[in-house]
């Protein structure tokens, strides 16, 4: 095995570009470090490059499909490639925000009333028919996601059942399936787990203010536009049940090295989660690095010590826990 | 799972940030200058399993490289030092008389004194609009209207005004009718930013009646016309139209560049502008860059004095010809009844309406995981509308990888009328609007 990690980046998911400024973060961190980076798009040559680096240490910070799906997590396992962070099995299951919100609820955790649809339900029981049932049973306002994906692409508010067709095509056009869920009222914060081979430790919770109301694309993503506070205004009462959900989250989930948990606290201080993401974003806009700066770490030394603990451990299974329900 | 979370100790300061120390620093023309999904898309759209149909790249993989290497090579080892030494603000002298000669091949008389050279068109439709536009003022466009200058109007914040185009281009009922309702509300329309040629992105050429009536619309109104020609030599079918600067030296401002008929990576454009504005535009541009590329400037020069240009220009014409005809073929093949398109006789782009409900730019994701990208129309109108069309550019691609493209989009455009079809047309933007859109009769 060699000392070199290599970044994986880019890909040809949505969220290609996202990936790409966190892949560059993150490299320049470890390198800061004096970690040997290599940094690398994922495409055919990939599989040659791994053997010429001689089964270095992958970072994988992929977003979207085949980065977080679990997909390419598989191979590299398959290759025997140790890497940092999610097995293939796990990520797969919290990738799906459908699927993952079944696993986390019944685990206990406070979660949206949701639904899982493909565009073919709605197309064999009648749209009209079922919008209603949505908007009678789900009520309004409501969210609408793809159930696979991130950066909040084709995700919207829905407030009236007016609004709900285009919402439900806007959601299909980045997947087969979106998730339909009442929309949660109160304080957006999103928690970083982290563990450095010492077991997972919860940082403070970033608390999320987008300017415009909504932490969709533009808000995330536009240097300024969101106003972010860390650790967020909670109590120390609601601050621990947020860290203890975000640490159960992964937990329940069977997740590795660092994830990132989004919730909303509601008025009465209920930690409600809304998805788990297993290559959270490490771009300049992104709320891990600064969580880990509040942490009082160095985001090097952590990326740094993730891969110091992938290396040690070596190849791993990828088999999704016995403990957890199977799913199709 | 233990009853204490796990957590790290709590800093005692809370950071209160917006990751930008400047955010309220801003002036107010940034505003809008923000992340975007769509765009985001266009990274994907560049690794080579998409078919890119969205760039207007041009393709110079035909450019004589051994050319351009050797003019380089003597250019630095003859005139180095004063090819990479400041320059005059308007421009070399040689490369102005050069100019003027490309221009003559599109009826134009022209004296080198009345050009001044920029950085690519572009800057010298910022240029143009810096002097022109103060906040507020309006500018007529076409409808739809190249992305670019749109960004330049934004940015000195002017008000546009789209103004209805067909497949003759620039409707001059339409340009009249705009003039009276802006006079009527007491605005000032500042110029008029007109792509005659090969449009972009609807495709379209301006006849030569229609300019001759853009023109006197123009001179009886006062109205500056600035005429926008990167692509007037790329036609495939026989001598050009005649410019619109050709028909009226003196309230035209026209728009030139080498970045189609030779490569866009020097960023050569130019201004042929009346000698007021020419003035003021020297000064802009010395305020702006003290002085356009002067590398570039001469590199230019000696290749147009060394190599055959125009056989050069020839053999573009014919390439593009071939992939345009490529593209015609696959949309002939592969878009689903009800797609209308527009059939350049030149230049780079197709625009295409598409069936009714259908939206170009909530459909984009699903094309770009199909492997496909495109422009979505409403990209080209500043008012938001448009999203019933897309811009397809055949410059780049190979004919082949162009019609395969058109198959994926034909793919993808069934599946989206299949959703549309499950929940019934949504009115979510994607009508046409207000304006005749070129290319409604013309599948």
């Amino acid at each position: 095995m060699t000392d070199q990690v290599l970044v994986l980046s880019g890909g040809l998911s949505h969220e290609r570009e996202v990936s790409l400024r966190s892949g560059r973060r993150v490299a320049q961190a470890l390198r800061s470090r004096g970690v040997d980076v290599v940094e690398s798009d994922v495409d055919s040559g990939l599989i040659a490059r791994l053997a010429e680096l001689g089964r270095p240490v992958v970072f994988p910070l992929l977003h979207g499909e085949a980065g977080e799906d679990g997909a390419l997590r598989e191979v590299l396992t398959l290759l025997d490639i140790p890497f940092v962070g999610s097995v293939g099995s796990a990520a797969r299951v919290a990738f799906d925000k459908s699927i993952a919100s079944t696993v986390v609820a019944e685990a206990g955790i406070a979660t949206p009333r949701q639904v899982a649809l493909p565009h073919e339900t709605f197309r064999e029981l009648g749209a009209a028919a079922l919008v209603q049932a949505l908007g009678d049973q789900i009520g309004f306002p409501m969210m609408v996601k793809p159930s696979r994906g991130g950066s909040a692409l084709g995700c919207s508010k829905v407030s009236t059942a007016a609004e709900l067709p285009a919402a439900m095509v806007g959601a299909y056009a980045y997947g087969a399936v979106a998730v339909v869920e009442n929309f949660v009222e109160g304080v957006e914060v999103t928690v970083a787990v982290v563990d450095r081979g010492d077991g997972p430790q919860a940082l403070p919770a970033v608390e999320i203010r987008p300017d415009s109301g909504v932490y969709d694309y533009a808000a995330r993503y536009t240097a300024g536009a969101t106003r972010f506070l860390c650790p967020a205004e909670l109590d120390d009462d609601t601050a621990r049940r947020v860290a203890k959900t975000a640490l159960a989250v992964h937990d329940v989930l069977a997740l590795a090295d660092l994830s990132r948990t989004d919730l909303i606290v509601t008025p009465e201080g209920v930690p409600t989660f809304l998805e788990v993401n297993v290559a959270p974003g490490m771009t300049e806009t992104s709320a891990v690095p600064l969580a880990v700066e509040a942490a009082g770490w160095g985001l090097g030394a952590m990326c740094a010590d993730l891969v110091a603990v992938a290396r040690d451990r070596g190849v791993r299974a990828s088999a999704t826990r016995p403990d957890l329900p199977v799913l199709p | 799972m233990s009853e204490e979370p796990v957590t790290r100790p709590v800093p005692a300061r809370r950071r209160d940030t917006r990751l930008d120390a400047y955010a309220h620093n801003y002036a107010e023309r940034t505003f809008g200058m923000t992340a975007s999904a769509i765009r985001a898309l266009f990274a994907v759209a560049n690794r080579p399993e998409v078919v890119s149909l969205a760039g207007g790249m041009p393709n110079i993989s035909d450019l004589p490289l051994d050319v351009v290497s050797s003019t380089l090579s003597d250019l630095v080892a003859e005139r180095g030092t004063q090819a990479m030494q400041y320059g005059a603000g308007q421009g070399e002298p040689m490369i102005r008389e050069q100019i003027c000669e490309v221009m003559r091949l599109e009826a134009i008389q022209a004296h080198p004194d009345d050009v001044t050279v920029s950085v690519g068109s572009q800057q010298g439709l910022d240029l143009l609009t810096r002097i022109f536009c103060d906040p507020g003022d309006v500018v007529l466009c076409e409808a739809p209207s190249y992305v670019g200058a749109l960004g330049v109007f934004r940015a000195y914040q002017c008000q546009v005004s789209h103004v209805a185009m067909d497949e003759h281009g620039l409707v001059p009922e339409a340009l009249t009718e705009a003039l009276a309702a802006h006079a009527a509300a007491g605005r000032r329309v500042k110029f008029l930013y007109t792509i005659p040629n090969f449009h972009n992105p609807a495709g379209v050429t301006q006849t030569l009646e229609r300019r001759e009536r853009i023109i006197e619309i123009a001179q009886a109104a006062g109205l500056l016309v600035v005429e926008d020609n990167p692509y007037g030599l790329l036609g495939f079918d026989g001598d050009p139209t005649p410019a619109i600067r050709s028909l009226d030296a003196d309230n035209v401002v026209y728009l030139g560049s080498f970045s189609k008929t030779f490569a866009p990576g020097f960023r050569i454009g130019w201004v042929l502008a009346p000698h007021a504005v020419r003035e003021k535009l020297v000064l802009a541009q010395e305020s702006a860059t003290l002085c356009p590329p002067v590398f570039s400037q001469f590199a230019i020069s000696a290749y147009l004095s060394r190599h055959d240009w125009r056989g050069q220009i020839k053999q573009f014409r014919e390439m593009y010809r071939e992939r345009r005809d490529a593209m015609l073929a696959g949309l002939q093949t592969h878009m689903p009844a009800g797609t209308t398109w527009t059939r350049p006789t030149g230049g780079f782009f197709v625009w295409v309406r598409l069936p009714e409900g259908l939206d170009a730019q909530a459909m984009l994701p699903r094309a770009v995981s199909a492997r496909v990208a495109y422009v979505p129309g409403n990209s080209f109108y500043a008012d938001g509308l448009g999203s019933r069309h897309m811009r397809l550019s055949y410059c780049f691609p190979t004919p082949e990888r162009i019609i395969e493209g058109t198959r994926r989009l034909g793919e993808v455009m069934a599946h989206e009328a299949s959703l549309h079809e499950t929940f019934g047309f949504l009115g979510s933007g994607a009508a046409g609007g207000p304006y005749e859109a070129p290319g409604a009769n013309q599948s």
